[in-house]
């Protein structure tokens, strides 16, 4: 290649001075990146970092001289290898984009065309640009896909993108954006979309292929862990503005600023973990499917001690949603029994008395889709405790204000609409609302992962924190073993409808593993720089030997 | 069996049975009427023979099945029965007679809008589309926003004050028989079509804009404008594969409004066309004319909206690429 | 550190629904403006008709044909009955059918809509296919066709208007249905749904607590174009002649009645001929309630065209 001898480690081939964006809202500009300075070598990986709302991903865009509609640079410089983007022309940022800075995009699924190819629109720019021939491009694109560790690489470029699976798609999508071997690649998110199995395998081969060709790199991401095994150095944003930034081995031993120190605490939560006899829930034996012949639920058997908490883990359609479902009686069981206090549930919802119903209560993922958006709090959370206990008026008030009290809010909210709290209030309202039915069980399904890191760790503090003054039970679906490892009593390990595991917390997390348990905590990235290397070196070894 | 061939199937399947329920209503809904269609035209002196008479004479006495079957049967192999207007004369009428040329004159207009409208509304969507909020763009909004509210006979009155009464361009009303010449019919149909194709083309511009703002606004578009390919490529080679679906929605969407729109703007030129028969034939309560037409009407209908869901199955890549 | 310190959001002081109004007027562009002073117009054109209209809907005062005048303020018609007072009484007419069709087809397709929405299962599969059907039938042919068929029966030949609301309200009210059930669908699937129905409320709570709040805002739009759709076509029947009977002044069969004035150029002020004057009373109406409709769907859709 002709720009090889250019490729030296050390030069510095993108330099951004005070960037300064504002985005629109309501006809309003206002600031949504202050004053940002990136500084990024030949060779070099960068990770940004932060919060919802940081302007993370409007930074990255902006390394490319791009600006999202409703978005716009107003300040700074931007210098990619001498080149001016804020002042080159659109036919000169064409000629840059895709062949000498590549953008990898968050969702593979929706940014490949539907209408063509893989390895069409892998092929596109090299072959746009000049670069090389159509053949050689494909030759090219099909030795990257080999690199990229691609299942069949030679055949698999002439399926469509709906053919393959997630992790292959963002896989190819990296292939792509390497085609033309460019100085600098944008990844924005690329594995939040992932399960955390997956994840490992497209994590390492990014970080390879960004290392054989020395390719430099903006790594933007939400996840601490994950940034610690891409990133040479880090950079934490907040509010558009950079906090902190150090190479990656000293921004994780010795952060200095209280803010990074709070993103970096949430990971050292964790619960005394206790055991108990006195089950309060029993799933037995439960099959259950959605009306296909696919069982979703495969002979489930979940125990739920009182005044505990139960982390059901697991990944995308491993059941522990359907889980839900099927204890709440949305979803009846087709086999098995749900026992409550030793006694079975009747199995649908409606055969179900009023006093059933409020004894186990349900948080939801999303408090913006589990609020309605047209009811004050005062309605929101008042609801139950008339519907169950018959308050009313001022007494009812009354006990909303106590309730917002106990969620740490107060009842200066009682007359706001959901819409004007915050993610983390809201959820906050969705807690109160279900301990107003005084239940004994709460399912808690996913409640912190759409949540931010500090937010997160508020919920769970008051979520413990309401667990020791009422003794309510807890079974807490999750995805993120950070927040297991956190929360819970005891775990259960979900794989494909099967319980994989159940266990106290130290027994599951610590070996001997079965099979899918190790392959999932081993998949969980950690703090540590060196994880991925010494996973992957310990799973190879691990394999030569099978 | 191919995906594609086999959804294809079952869509048509789909218009074949819409189109049978259409015909149980369109029959049924002269058996809904209280006292029976023979009272009504009979009016309430009638002895009980004239009535029976009557019936007999039309077929009434039978079971509405058979009826149903006898009507349906016919209308397969192109017979829509006998008019009531020359009920107990000689000159008896056949429906089909009655209607062939006005069919025909019918779909002179339309097609003849369709040829104009079509292309014209893409080309001033897409332009719309592609610069948007730009002043063409917002004078383009403005302008169709005002027209697609006005209603039709409005727009006719306006032309036929303009273009025949002013200017006198074209005539003021569009007479035209069998024998007229094709490049006259052309001309003497000019007017109504022009009405129409302003109708029209305000909204499937409207629509095409709004489709193609869709489909520019996925993250793939964004994507390939990453990859430095320039707009225009982009447009042709990545928007456009994924286009054909909604780009025939909108077509369709517009060629069955057409045919609300041809029977007012027939009546308002009285340009000789099936609307036209039909209006003349509800006021004089011709049933089987009626019925016919309500059906000619309704199959144009479910045959363009079929045509429109045939195009987006023959151009989805994931039934064309089936896992 | 404190929970609520990095959660709170600057929450603006809650303000009341007539300061919201206000507000929300006060940043309306021009066109719905216009749009506004329009519709109010008509609607006090439409209520108070009698006292507007300097003469009776249809009484004959003066000679046929007659040109604009101080005495007849646009002239007379064909038969003598002056013109400016028919289209006051049109406005009553006209819109006032509209109004109660697209109320009635509201009632109808927006209970089933939501209400199928809400039950799923066979009576969801049976309403959808039948309003299918009858969406395979443009209404105002379909409309035609029950006319020709119920047009002759005696109660609905003394009251047209009543034959008109109840073909053109159940025939609108499968659109209506579509759009209810749509909106209902996306509603319904909420959590805030489920959550409701775990809690054990019945129907009543659900429907009219959760999920009807939450669908007006769509619906009520929806409203001002249903109601347009439904004035053009009672005005596109009248014209037709099928609609309206004389002697009631109604827009449709005004334009109807005096079409082929338009061969006659208008003598004096304003210059416009005779049959325009209720074909321009149409399409402003129609004009001000899409420019008020636009603006609403651009507020609450947050539908804005990127720059």
């Amino acid at each position: 290649m002709s720009t090889d001898n250019k490729r030296v480690k050390g030069e510095t081939v993108l330099e951004i001075r005070d960037l300064k964006i504002e985005g629109n809202s309501d006809g309003v500009w206002h600031p949504i990146v202050k004053g940002v300075d990136v500084t990024l070598k030949r060779g070099e990986v960068l990770g940004l970092i932060g919060e919802s709302g940081a302007g993370k991903s409007t930074i990255g865009l902006a390394a490319m001289g791009f600006a999202r509609p409703g978005c716009r640079i107003v300040g700074g410089t931007i210098m990619f290898d001498g080149i001016d983007l804020r002042k080159a022309s659109e036919a000169q940022k064409r000629d840059l984009w895709g062949s000498r800075i590549a953008y990898v995009a968050q969702s593979a699924a929706a940014a490949f065309n539907p209408a063509h190819t893989l390895i069409d629109q892998t092929v596109e720019t090299a072959v746009r640009h000049g670069i090389m021939t159509r053949e050689q491009a494909e030759a090219d694109a099909r030795d990257l896909y080999k690199r990229l560790q691609l299942p069949k690489p030679d055949t698999i470029g002439d399926r469509f993108p709906h053919q393959v699976s997630g992790g292959q798609l963002q896989r190819a999508m990296t292939a792509m954006a390497m085609a033309c071997r460019p100085d600098l690649i944008i990844f924005d998110e690329p594995t939040t979309a992932l399960d955390v199995t997956t994840q490992v395998e497209v994590l390492a081969a990014m970080r390879d292929i960004v290392e054989q060709f020395n390719t430099a790199a903006i790594y933007i991401t939400h996840d601490l862990a994950v940034v610690a095994q891409m990133a040479d150095r880090i950079m934490v944003l907040l509010r558009g503005k950079e906090v902190e930034q150090a190479p990656t081995r000293q921004m994780l031993k010795q952060p200095t600023q209280d803010y990074t120190k709070t993103l970096w605490a949430v990971r050292k939560l964790a619960k005394e973990e206790s055991i108990s006899d006195d089950i309060a829930l029993r799933v037995h034996n439960v099959d259950a499917s959605y009306g296909g012949m696919v069982k979703v639920l495969d002979n489930v058997t979940v125990q739920l001690p009182r005044g505990r908490t139960v982390a059901v883990v697991g990944e995308s359609g491993s059941g522990k949603s359907t889980l839900a479902r099927a204890i709440t009686g949305l979803l009846p069981p087709m086999k098995g029994e749900v026992y409550f206090n030793g006694k079975p549930l009747p199995k649908a919802l409606k055969d179900r008395d009023k006093d059933t119903l409020r004894r186990i209560q349900m948080i939801y993922q999303s408090a913006d889709t589990s609020l309605n958006p047209r009811q004050t709090i005062r309605d929101l959370i008042g609801r139950p405790i008339e519907f169950y206990h018959g308050i009313k008026g001022a007494a009812c008030d009354r006990a909303v204000a106590e309730l917002l009290d106990a969620i740490e809010l107060n009842e200066s909210y009682i007359d706001r609409l959901p819409g004007e709290l915050s993610g983390g209030q809201k959820q906050r309202i969705s807690i109160a609302r279900a301990l107003a039915a005084k239940p004994e069980i709460i399912i808690c399904d996913e409640v912190t992962s759409a949540l931010d890191q500090i937010v997160q760790e508020e919920i769970l503090t008051l979520l413990m924190k309401l667990q020791k003054e009422t003794n309510v039970s807890y079974l807490f679906i999750t995805h993120d073993i950070a927040t297991v490892r956190a929360i819970s009593d005891e775990i259960v390990v979900m794989h494909q409808g099967k319980v994989v595991q159940q266990g106290p917390k130290t027994k599951v997390l610590n070996p001997p593993y079965p099979a899918y348990t190790e392959l999932l905590l081993s998949s969980v990235p950690e703090m540590d720089p060196d994880w991925l290397t010494n996973l992957l070196a310990k799973r190879a070894k691990g394999k030569v030997k099978a | 069996m191919h995906p594609v061939l086999r959804t294809v199937l079952q869509r048509l399947g789909l218009g074949v049975l819409t189109l049978i329920v259409v015909s149980v209503v369109i029959f049924s809904s002269l058996e809904l009427l209280p006292g029976g269609y023979a009272e009504n035209i009979l009016g309430q002196g009638a002895t009980p023979e004239t009535v029976a008479n009557f019936k007999k004479e039309l077929g009434l006495d039978r079971p509405a099945y058979v009826r149903y079957f006898e009507w349906i049967g016919g209308v397969a192999q192109g017979d829509f029965g006998a008019s009531y207007s020359g009920v107990g004369g000689t000159n008896k009428r056949e429906v089909a007679h009655v209607i062939a040329p006005r069919l025909y004159n019918t779909f002179f207009l339309a097609i003849l809008t369709a040829i104009i409208a079509v292309p014209l509304s893409l080309f001033l969507g897409v332009m719309a589309a592609l610069y948007r909020n730009s002043w063409y763009d917002r004078i383009v909004n403005a302008v169709t926003l005002t027209t697609i509210a006005a209603p039709e006979f409005l727009i006719a009155y306006l032309l036929m004050l303009l273009f025949a009464l002013k200017w006198k361009w074209f005539p003021s009303l569009s007479t035209v028989g069998e024998t007229t010449p094709f490049f006259e019919h052309l001309y003497r149909a000019a007017l109504p079509a022009i009405t129409l194709t302003l109708v029209i083309v305000a909204h499937m511009m409207r629509m095409t804009r709004a489709a193609l703002i869709n489909l520019l606004a996925s993250p793939y578009m964004e994507m390939a404008k990453l990859k430095g390919v320039p707009a225009r490529e982009a447009i042709v080679k990545h928007a456009l594969p994924n286009a054909w679906a909604p780009i025939a929605t909108v077509v369709a969407f517009n060629l069955a409004y057409l045919v609300v729109g041809v029977v007012i703007v027939e009546v308002v030129y009285v340009y000789p066309g099936i609307g036209q028969l039909m209006v003349d034939s509800v006021s004089s309560r011709d049933m089987p004319v009626v019925q016919a037409c309500a059906l000619i009407f309704a199959a144009t209908y479910i045959l363009l909206n079929l045509s429109a869901d045939v195009v987006s199955i023959i151009t989805n890549p994931r039934l064309l690429h089936p896992k | 550190m404190t929970a609520q310190a990095p959660d709170i959001r600057s929450v603006r002081a809650r303000r009341t629904f007539w300061e919201n109004a206000k507000r929300t007027l006060a940043s309306a562009p021009f066109s719905a403006w216009f749009g506004m002073v329009i519709i109010l117009i008509y609607a006090i054109c439409a209520i108070f008709a009698p006292w507007i209209a300097p003469y009776g809907e249809a009484d004959v005062v003066g000679k046929a044909y007659l040109p604009a005048s101080a005495e007849f303020w646009l002239g007379t018609d064909q038969i003598g009955r002056d013109l400016f007072s028919r289209l006051i009484y049109g406005a009553r007419n006209t819109i006032g059918i509209a109004l109660i069709t697209t109320m009635l087809s509201f009632l109808v397709g927006g209970t089933l809509g939501v209400l199928t929405a809400l039950m799923r299962g066979w009576l969801d599969q049976g309403v959808s296919r039948i309003v299918d059907a009858f969406l395979a039938i443009p209404v105002l042919i379909f409309s035609l066709m029950l006319l020709a068929v119920f047009g002759k029966v005696q109660f609905f030949m003394e009251h047209r208007w009543v034959l008109l609301v109840i073909i053109l309200g159940l025939l609108d009210s499968t659109r209506v249905f579509r759009l209810a059930r749509a909106t209902a669908m996306n509603v319904v699937v909420m959590d805030y749904v489920e959550s409701a129905k775990l809690r054990g409320e019945n129907m009543r709570w659900i429907i009219f607590r959760e999920v009807l709040p939450n669908i007006l805002p769509p619906l009520i739009t929806e409203f001002g174009l249903r109601f347009c759709f439904v004035f053009l076509t009672i005005s596109a029947l009248s014209f037709l002649g099928v609609g309206m009977q004389p002697p009631t002044a109604d827009w449709g069969s005004m334009l109807a009645e005096n079409k082929t004035l338009i061969n006659f150029p208008a003598v004096g002020f304003p210059w416009i001929r005779k049959p325009f004057y209720p074909a321009i009373a149409i399409a402003l109406l129609t004009v001000a309630i899409n420019f008020v409709v636009d603006w609403v769907l651009h507020k609450t859709s947050g539908l804005r065209d990127e720059h």
